[in-house]
């Protein structure tokens, strides 16, 4: 023992150490983060944000500088706070307050004082900053819109969350990233990459150098320009229609799936969400859940489609063979079934073919052909799926797959669906309970632009391109293949003319003919779709949504559309008269049908929106 | 003298110059002051005025080695009165540096003989234990070799140096090995344990915690009809200590000591005051990871986070620099040396020369285990230095002049009777 108790010793004494260095250098990896956050300062250099074009070539976004009073409290001496909170304009408490927080914050480093002065305010203070020692003014970049419209579409920038810095490294906080349209979805483009700087700093927080004589530092890489596919003077003109309404306006390119328009009333203007302005203005929208401005109707009110999914019926019917174009049915104010069922139609001539019925809008001879479609097949199961195959060809029932950040798939229902809901196979269900699908209403559901692709299908008779905002890239056409190749529906060609004559002649004789544009052969579709809410835990109906698809020119078709007004009333009222101004605006630049742009500016749907929350008895659909 | 029995241990020196080498470079990368490499002699420099002791010391070791062997004996009692009273004249010429009397001054070149006190008190202690009627047995015996070891201890205390004179503790080592009874270790480590044990929870629950134990070991034994009484006194006098060392930390002890003791055993957790070294230099060494940054590359020796980095806290740079690896290293390499002087120990003849060896093997292992300790942070501050390592002449000195002359009487060990 005498002799050993040293070598132990040593032994032990030595493996102790290492035991412990193993665990502060192995094991503990946060000292190593400790290290990087004390020792090395990362300074970022951000690139100036990408433009935003409007397809013309409008420039529709830029950048501003702004400034930020910033302060470093050990810095400051004393000074005339009287004449300072005056050219700030803030109160005597706001800046002992913030003067408090930036000095427990840190007494060393810079602290904003005042956020995001505008240019005139930077230009009457700079004079001024010398006399404030310890205060300085630090540029920044915000947004600058050169348009007051397409809010929706453009979207906003905002400061990153804890959430989004927790998800993506690229984010530290303080950083600004797109939150909404386009913004949000080319948020990489935009953004450029930003550059960074490694600077090796002493205990005392003093820079003493660049780290490993800058080896890690990258330069920043500027935001993309984007050119999207917006027409500005549409979109100003689309908006400006839909004032004093709720609804939403898709306008589609059908050549090349490029969004022309995509309105969402009540909207905002995109400069209420920059700056200084952002906070309270956010706050106003976010909590307008009555009116819901920040929610996009165009891409997200689920509906259903009513009367112009009558035109996806009758191509499906004749796709199957179950009907010619010369067939005729009959009406006798609406159509028998079964022991008890019947559908009502309004008066117009009887029986009527393929064509007229489209013009009339008859709700028998859809139900009809209809029930022969998914008749045809040995189950009803299996004719309810061969029909939701045609409908979904066209766009409906799913995500589009459009690049906006946001979206609704919409309902199309299929025999699993029906054999859920009659508890299948305890009980049997056939077409006819399935019948309401034929005139767009029961199970359906659609967005406005799915709606807009459906029609733009029609218009091209039988394809399309995915609905796409962006169009090009620093100059560069877009190459997604998501958006540059050509998606087929179900249906033959030669089924789609006698669809599209039928509605031609909804403006040349039927449900339209008032909202004819002499020189511009427009075919389209009403719609009129019932609706219902709760007051009170009671089902209330409520005046009908107004809805209109359409394109033009018939034979060369440059537009289509498709318009959705809540609580409108009949189709042609207010969708149609919308959707013919849009198509005549797109295609000729200038109005000549005036007595309906007047008719739809000087009517309000105002009224009819406060009716539910008057809580007094109201009447409907007058 | 043939000179055939003169035979160097080389693989101590190869060792030796090692960890010089090492601990120079390590003090070269913590004391430049920008990423220039600098000139190494630049005597205006930490690590240009190191360089210089370095070559100084190998003049040292060249006399050391050159002096006969018997010289150390003979005279060791008078190196130690020469010791201790370079220790009592810093009363009355020492200079005051950071309110210790440390330090003799001659213009801009100062020197601290405690470091040299160490290798005197060595050679005197063995002097004194290697007399043929000297037998560690017997009490008066032991206390003569506790006055050789107390008097520079006190010397020291009163500078006040508490760190340097703790190293002599390690004299308790050689001691045993000639024979001091084992119950001086057992007191030792019991002091130690109940003084962590009083720290972290308190004077009364050490003492209710000695009193179960007690009772539980005299219940295990009570076939072999134990003394009551001794059961008794043990714990009384445990207990009393318990006490006397509340009473001494809260009372008598300063508020920075108390401030390291709580840091170390985590009762207290100060990361911008007291345990500010701790932390930073823990945070320097965890960053190197397997293989470190790379010599001049740390960041947080560069950016001077962890204070006297070229001094104490030198070994923060090895772990920084070298990571893993580096520190296994520089530990493998203090270990091997002391296992070697533990080897040469053992195979000397005579038993001042075997008394000696064990001296600087504890004085050796004692600053390695408390300095490496502190540095990563598993002993409370103590400001001592890594040997060969740290900045600083006097210690260097210190440490070449202990190690050779033990080779020195290795080297004539066949020769010396």
């Amino acid at each position: 023992m005498r002799k050993s108790l040293l070598f132990i010793l040593i032994i032990v004494t030595g493996l102790v150490l290492l035991a412990r260095l193993y665990y502060l250098q192995i094991v503990d990896t946060s000292l190593v983060i400790h290290s990087e956050n004390n020792a090395i300062k990362k300074q970022y250099d951000y690139p100036q944000r990408g433009f935003i074009f409007d397809r013309n070539g409008e420039l529709l976004v830029s950048n501003q500088p702004s400034y930020d009073v910033m302060v470093i409290p050990q810095e400051v001496k004393p000074f005339d706070t009287t004449e300072f909170i005056s050219i700030l304009n803030i109160t005597e408490e706001q800046l002992v307050e913030r003067l408090d927080r930036a000095k427990i914050f840190s007494p060393r480093l810079p602290s904003v004082v005042v956020p995001q002065l505008t240019k005139d305010e930077y230009a009457y203070l700079q004079e001024k900053m010398r006399k404030y020692e310890g205060f300085y003014i630090q540029k920044r970049s915000l947004r600058e819109y050169h348009t007051s419209h397409g809010a929706n579409v453009l979207g906003y920038i905002a400061e990153v969350n804890q959430k989004i810095i927790n998800e993506n490294p690229y984010y530290i906080s303080g950083d600004l990233i797109g939150r909404a349209g386009v913004e949000s979805y080319y948020e990489e483009l935009l953004r450029g990459v930003k550059g960074v700087k490694y600077i090796q700093k002493d205990r005392f927080n003093k820079d003493i150098g660049p780290y490993k004589d800058g080896i890690y530092d990258t330069l920043p890489e500027k935001g993309k320009d984007l050119t999207i596919t917006i027409d500005g003077e549409l979109q100003a003109y689309g908006e400006k229609l839909m004032e004093n309404k709720r609804g939403g306006i898709v306008a589609l390119e059908p050549a090349t799936g490029e969004i022309l328009a995509l309105v969402t009333a009540p909207s905002y203007d995109p400069a209420d969400l920059v700056g200084r302005k952002r906070s309270p203005n956010f706050t106003r929208l976010y909590y307008d859940t009555i009116a819901r401005p920040l929610y996009d109707r165009g891409l997200l009110a689920e509906y259903p489609p009513a009367s112009p999914f009558k035109v996806i019926t009758g191509l499906i019917a004749l796709q199957e063979g179950v009907t010619t174009p010369t067939e005729r049915f009959s009406c006798r104010m609406g159509y028998s079934y079964g022991r008890r069922g019947f559908m009502r139609c309004h008066v117009h001539p009887s029986p009527l073919g393929l064509v007229p019925g489209i013009s009339y809008s008859c709700n028998s001879y859809f139900a009809q052909v209809y029930r022969r479609t998914i008749e045809k097949y040995p189950t009803p199961q299996q004719g309810m799926d061969a029909w939701n195959k045609h409908v979904a060809s066209f766009g409906l029932g799913d995500y589009l797959g459009s690049d906006l950040s946001t979206g609704r798939p919409g309902k199309i229902p299929d025999s699993e669906y029906y054999n859920q809901i009659y508890q299948y196979p305890t009980y049997k269900w056939y077409a006819t309970a399935t019948l309401s699908n034929s005139i767009g209403q029961g199970e359906v559901l659609t967005t406005p632009i799915q709606l807009a692709n459906m029609t733009a299908a029609i218009a091209n008779r039988g394809w399309f391109y995915t609905p796409h905002i962006l169009k090009e890239v620093e100059g560069n056409p877009i190459k997604n293949p998501e958006f540059t190749q050509k998606k087929h529906t179900t249906i033959d060609p030669k089924h789609f003319e006698p669809i599209v004559e039928g509605m031609h002649d909804v403006y040349k004789s039927g449900t339209a003919r008032f909202l004819q544009i002499p020189g511009i052969e427009i075919a389209g579709k009403t719609g009129t779709a019932e609706n219902f809410t709760r007051i009170d835990g009671k089902r209330v109906q409520l005046t009908d949504h107004s809805l209109f698809i359409a394109f033009a020119p018939v034979d060369n078709p440059k537009i289509a559309i498709a318009v959705f007004v809540e609580n409108g009333y009949w189709g042609s009222r207010y969708g149609g008269r919308i959707a013919g101004l849009m198509i005549e605006k797109y295609l000729r630049g200038e109005i000549t049908r005036t007595d309906m742009e007047d008719w739809i500016l000087s009517h309000s749907l105002e009224e009819e929106y406060a009716k539910p929350l008057s809580g007094e008895p109201f009447k409907i659909n007058q | 003298m043939a000179k055939s029995v003169t035979k160097f241990d080389w693989f101590s020196i190869l060792l030796y110059l090692l960890l010089v080498a090492i601990g120079w470079v390590n003090i070269y990368s913590a004391s430049i002051e920008d990423s220039q490499l600098g000139n190494y002699f630049d005597l205006s420099r930490i690590y240009g005025r190191q360089l210089l002791w370095i070559l100084m010391s190998i003049l040292l070791v060249v006399v050391t080695l050159s002096i006969e062997a018997k010289f150390y004996e003979r005279f060791s009692s008078l190196i130690y009165l020469f010791a201790v009273l370079s220790l009592a004249g810093l009363f009355v010429f020492g200079k005051t540096i950071a309110g210790q009397t440390a330090w003799y001054s001659f213009g801009s070149f100062s020197i601290q003989p405690a470091e040299f006190v160490k290798a005197a008190t060595a050679l005197a202690l063995a002097k004194y234990v290697s007399g043929v009627d000297v037998n560690l047995e017997k009490f008066s015996h032991q206390l003569r070799c506790f006055i050789i070891i107390g008097i520079p201890i006190i010397l020291i205390m009163l500078q006040p140096d508490p760190g340097s004179a703790l190293v002599y503790f390690a004299f308790i080592f050689p001691l045993y090995r000639e024979g001091l009874p084992g119950i001086y270790l057992w007191v030792g480590l019991v002091s130690i344990l109940l003084f962590i044990t009083t720290l972290v929870f308190s004077a009364a629950t050490v003492s209710i915690a000695v009193v179960i134990l007690a009772l539980m070991i005299f219940l295990i034994n009570r076939k072999r009809r134990p003394s009551i009484t001794r059961y008794f006194l043990v714990s009384a006098v445990c207990i009393g200590f318990s006490f006397s060392v509340d009473f001494v930390f809260n009372n008598l002890f300063k508020q920075h000591h108390r401030d390291r003791f709580n840091i170390v055993l985590g009762l207290e957790s100060d990361l911008k005051g007291a345990g500010y070294n701790t932390r930073q230099s823990e945070i320097a060494i965890g960053s190197g990871n397997w293989f470190g940054k790379g010599w001049t590359e740390g960041t947080q020796t560069k950016g001077n986070f962890v204070p006297e980095q070229h001094t104490d806290y030198i070994f923060s740079t090895v772990g920084e620099e070298w990571g893993f690896v580096g520190s296994l290293t520089v530990i493998a390499l203090f270990v091997a040396l002391m296992l070697r002087l533990l080897f040469m120990a053992e195979r000397q003849k005579s038993q001042f020369s075997r008394m000696y060896g064990y001296g600087v093997i504890g004085i050796l292992l004692l600053h390695f285990g408390v300095n490496i300790g502190m540095v990563i942070g598993i002993l409370p501050t103590v400001g001592i230095p890594l040997p060969f390592f740290s900045y600083g002449g006097s210690g260097l000195w210190a440490f070449t002049l202990l190690l050779f002359i033990f080779i020195k009487l290795d080297a004539e060990r066949m020769a010396y009777w």
